[in-house]
């Protein structure tokens, strides 16, 4: 093949830098909920679960409502930036801290008292927690509790790497902002109440 | 000329030129000591530079009329003139003395109007302003914390009063700005300005946030009400009072709607237990000008509209929908509107 130069190319290189282009993903940002979303969500069902267990492996995730969006959002940016907006606002760092806990269990480390996975955390919120988790049924609505719990869970890098936030402005820059954190697998350490057992 | 002569006569010519931009939220129509003083310098610099505008044009105009030739292009060397030489020496030198002269008198005024632009009456009243994602915030201080007055959405100001505005901003830089009465000046995070406003005749002006903040950036809006001072006072002394109980059955299981839903996780009410400060202060939702950014007028429909979802009318806001049932939504906005 004789050397002719780019120039007669540039039809054939357009098309493959528009075909490229074209195949980048922007994340769509829905600011209208549906009805189901926008409901508050309500103290779910009781269940069995003990301080020091994992999530009821036989629980099944149709009967928690919209739990499909705890997946969703861990790996879109608006919404855990959004769940980081709400952790602030509604002063859980009151009793967490950013994450690195206070009067409340740190949220960014392995151990998980009542369980890791979005479905316990959403529970966590709704229902409260012995100790002085408090309950936010009929508070919030469910979308942003899923928000919420997506938020919690990238706190100790279980979310998205481009997902999720980056270093906050007002933090020192010692902290690894959440999407630098790895995520580990959780530890569920046994937690009993003194005298018991 | 008298000022009002003035106004008159830039309503007429704007109304030719520059359609609109006379009446509410118009520069060309200022309310105030200070957007006087720039009103005035504006028009100074409008009619020095359309006038030298004009002369620039008419001497072009000349130049090409007067350099037609009849025929085709002529081959002989153009030599220069001494005597056009010489004269036109002396109409450059001159333009440029004068164009010299126009700037510093241009200059000089504009001098003068940053002067003007001065406190001169006593002690300013003192209102906190703070930029939210999208609204503002407006606190009239006192040193009895019980006096304070927090009044989202509406900055009311008494006539003849110098009144100095500490401008905060609470999430990303915003910009206030308030044509009829004065310029802009930026809220920038973590950098606290002030800026000085002397309204000097009452009305009801409309505000705006003049930097890019975000989505609703555009609908980010205020009123601004310019009162006798007896009238501020009257005004400012009801909003700083914790409203009456509820009345009605229906404002009253308005009110519980209101504690019992997620309504309180944002909003204050004095007189309930609802004391958040994510969103507006609603103590005196009832007696605002205009809802929501001053987007929406206040009325009671209005209000249910954006409550059942604010994402309608404003999308990427911060408020979420709220699936209220009917009657609890009615009792909601009765108790809301109520609170005046």
């Amino acid at each position: 093949m004789s050397r002719r130069g780019v120039l007669p190319c540039l039809p054939e290189i357009a098309l493959a830098a528009a075909l490229v282009i074209a195949s980048c993903e922007r994340e769509r940002r829905d600011f209208q909920a549906s009805t189901a979303e926008a409901v508050v969500a309500r103290a779910a069902p009781l269940d069995t679960l003990h301080a020091g267990e994992d999530s009821l492996p036989e629980f099944l995730p149709a009967s928690m409502p919209l739990s499909h969006l705890g997946t969703t959002y861990a790996g879109r940016a608006y919404d855990l930036s959004e769940g980081k907006r709400l952790f602030s606002a509604w002063n859980c760092s009151g009793c967490h801290g950013n994450g690195g806990g206070n009067m409340g269990p740190p949220l960014m480390d392995r151990t998980w008292i009542y369980g890791s996975s979005p479905d316990s955390v959403y529970r966590s919120i709704v229902r409260g927690r012995p100790n002085g988790m408090p309950s936010f049924s009929g508070r919030i609505p469910q979308y942003q509790v899923w928000q919420l719990v997506a938020y919690v869970r990238s706190l100790s890098g279980h979310a998205s790497f481009t997902a999720s936030p980056g270093r906050s402005e007002d933090m020192e820059t010692q902290v690894r902002p959440e999407n630098s954190r790895r995520g580990r697998a959780p530890v569920d350490r046994n937690h009993r109440p003194e005298g018991s057992r | 000329m008298s000022a009002r002569a003035r106004r008159t006569v830039a309503a007429g010519i704007s109304a030719l030129a520059l359609a609109g931009c006379v009446g509410r939220s118009s520069v060309l129509d200022p309310a105030g000591r200070y957007a006087l003083s720039l009103e005035r310098q504006w028009w100074i610099n409008l009619g020095v530079t359309a006038a030298v505008f004009a002369i620039v044009m008419a001497v072009a105009a000349r130049g090409v009329w007067k350099s037609r030739t009849r025929g085709g292009p002529r081959d002989e060397v153009i030599r220069p003139v001494e005597r056009h030489e010489r004269r036109g020496e002396r109409i450059v030198l001159a333009a440029l003395a004068l164009s010299a002269l126009l700037l510093a008198g241009l200059g000089y005024t504009d001098l003068v109007a940053r002067r003007a632009l001065k406190p001169v009456t006593g002690e300013p009243l003192v209102v906190k302003v703070t930029g939210h994602q999208w609204w503002w915030e407006f606190e009239y201080q006192d040193p009895l914390p019980s006096n304070a007055v927090n009044s989202p959405g509406a900055l009311h100001l008494p006539v003849g009063r110098d009144v100095r505005l500490e401008l905060v901003s609470h999430d990303v830089i915003h910009s206030f700005w308030v044509p009829n009465l004065t310029g802009k000046r930026d809220l920038i995070p973590g950098h606290p300005a002030s800026l000085m406003i002397h309204a000097t005749r009452p009305g009801t002006f409309v505000g705006e946030c003049a930097e890019f903040c975000g989505h609703q950036h555009a609908t980010m809006r205020f009123v601004v009400v310019c009162e006798s001072p007896a009238r501020f006072a009257a005004w400012r002394t009801a909003q700083s009072q914790v409203p009456p109980p509820p009345a009605t059955a229906e404002t009253n299981h308005g009110r519980d709607v209101f504690l019992a839903s997620s309504c309180m996780m944002c909003h204050t009410i004095r007189g309930t237990g609802a004391a958040s400060r994510v969103g507006p202060d609603l103590t005196h939702v009832g007696s605002r000008p205009a809802l929501a950014g001053a987007t929406l007028p206040n009325t009671q429909g209005h209000l249910m509209a954006w409550i059942a979802d604010p994402q309608a009318t404003r999308p990427g806001v911060k408020m979420p929908p709220n699936a209220l049932d009917r009657d609890d939504l009615v009792a909601l906005t009765a108790y809301l509107t109520s609170l005046r």
